[in-house]
């Protein structure tokens, strides 16, 4: 499933400013919360550090251009806490991810979860389990 | 014939005697087991040596700021309405545009480690101080026991100056002066000054639990004095207990901005 108005984040891109660097102790004011996007995704890179674990990867939209995204989750004593560790994804896992975006269009978001080559789900952001 | 045997197996019987009783003798102590606490003995008293951890997790890193304040006195409102861009809490502005000074890997300092962050911290006590080692951040603290006064006029510190003394056996209350102003208080961008003062109250309750209870003065900045922890429940792990670092490195700070925020000139 994908959200139909994901391919006009690639027209706001080309409009964007933003350069000023991404807090670390920010909550969600961001991000889209009534917004879920569901992408296979073809994992880059997998950051297991402070201030935030994040995940690249890339995947197709709609027009078959590869769009590469970058995905949020906790630090690692935090994602330790849920079943993650600094080799549960590599660079070339086939993956599903389900993803809370930014409101404003760019390809960032918050990893809410992702399915594995394995089958495994592991959940991603989720403030309240911690 | 029978005699023989009977003594052989006498013999044998007072040598195994022996050995069992040497084997005794020589097998090491027992000791007490790391990965368990003891709930049910006495707490020590005038001694909060241990690894301690918030009960309630979410609880002791308090995304959004501290449950309530006092009210603001009007330098305080302008510093939290027009100065401080916080990432969280009711005043939290959109990702790109925050100043919290936590971005950059400034120290989060005192007592904002105590009321944003709150993890596993271990105590340790010497004969005059008690440390108290933070998981977050990877930092220490060290509060004077020996009786000497609080400074009139501290320098400022990222966490301050503190002196400490037991209330009663269970009871350890700590000042703290001379705070950096350039630390918030907390998550959601309050402020304080560099006149602030603070008093924690750690309550040991029985073996395995304590209670902590953060204290803000504060004229310039609130109104009245305030809790910035009530009671919080801490509770006592085992000896053994590893904990990973969590260090804001400036180069980790960087580096997961330019990630993040390189889709974005694509």
């Amino acid at each position: 499933m994908r959200n139909k108005a994901f391919g006009a984040f690639l027209l706001l891109m080309g409009f964007l400013a933003v350069s000023q660097p991404l807090a670390a102790h920010h909550g969600a004011a961001g991000y889209d919360m009534d917004k879920q996007l569901v992408m296979k995704a073809t994992v880059t890179d997998w950051l297991w550090a402070n201030p935030h674990c994040f995940l690249t990867y890339d995947t197709t939209d709609d027009k078959g251009n590869v769009v590469r995204w970058a995905v949020e989750v906790s630090n690692p004593v935090d994602m330790t806490k849920r079943g993650w560790t600094k080799h549960s994804l590599n660079a070339g896992d086939q993956v599903t991810v389900t993803v809370r975006p930014a409101k404003n269009g760019a390809p960032i978001g918050q990893l809410l979860r992702v399915v594995l080559p394995n089958g495994q789900t592991l959940i991603g952001w989720n403030p309240a389990v911690r | 014939m029978l005699r023989i045997h009977l003594k052989l197996i006498v013999e044998v019987a007072i040598v195994l005697a022996f050995s069992l009783g040497a084997g005794a003798q020589t097998a090491p102590p027992k000791r007490p087991d790391a990965t368990k606490t003891n709930r049910a003995a006495p707490a020590p008293r005038r001694d909060l040596s241990g690894i301690w951890d918030v009960v309630d997790r979410m609880e002791g890193i308090s995304p959004t700021g501290v449950k309530s304040h006092a009210p603001f006195t009007a330098e305080g409102a302008n510093i939290a309405n027009n100065v401080y861009k916080p990432g969280d809490g009711p005043r939290r502005v959109p990702i790109g545009l925050a100043n919290d000074p936590l971005d950059g890997c400034d120290p989060a300092g005192f007592p904002r480690n105590l009321l944003f962050e709150l993890r596993p911290f271990q105590v340790v006590q010497t004969t005059n101080q008690l440390l108290l080692l933070y998981q977050y951040q990877k930092v220490w603290r060290a509060i004077w026991t020996d009786g000497r006064q609080i400074p009139k006029d501290a320098d400022p510190q990222w966490y301050g100056y503190s002196t400490g003394k037991w209330e009663d056996d269970y009871t350890f209350v700590a000042e703290t002066v001379g705070m950096d102003e350039r630390t918030w208080l907390d998550n959601a961008g309050d402020p304080h000054s560099s006149d602030m003062r603070v008093e924690e109250r750690y309550h040991r309750l029985d073996h395995d639990t304590m209670e902590l209870t953060v204290k803000i003065v504060d004229p310039k900045i609130y109104t009245e004095p305030w809790l910035g922890r009530d009671k919080l429940r801490l509770k006592l792990m085992p000896s053994n207990t590893s904990t990973m670092e969590m260090i804001c490195a400036p180069s980790e700070a960087e580096q997961y901005k330019k990630m993040m925020a390189n889709p974005l000139s694509k």
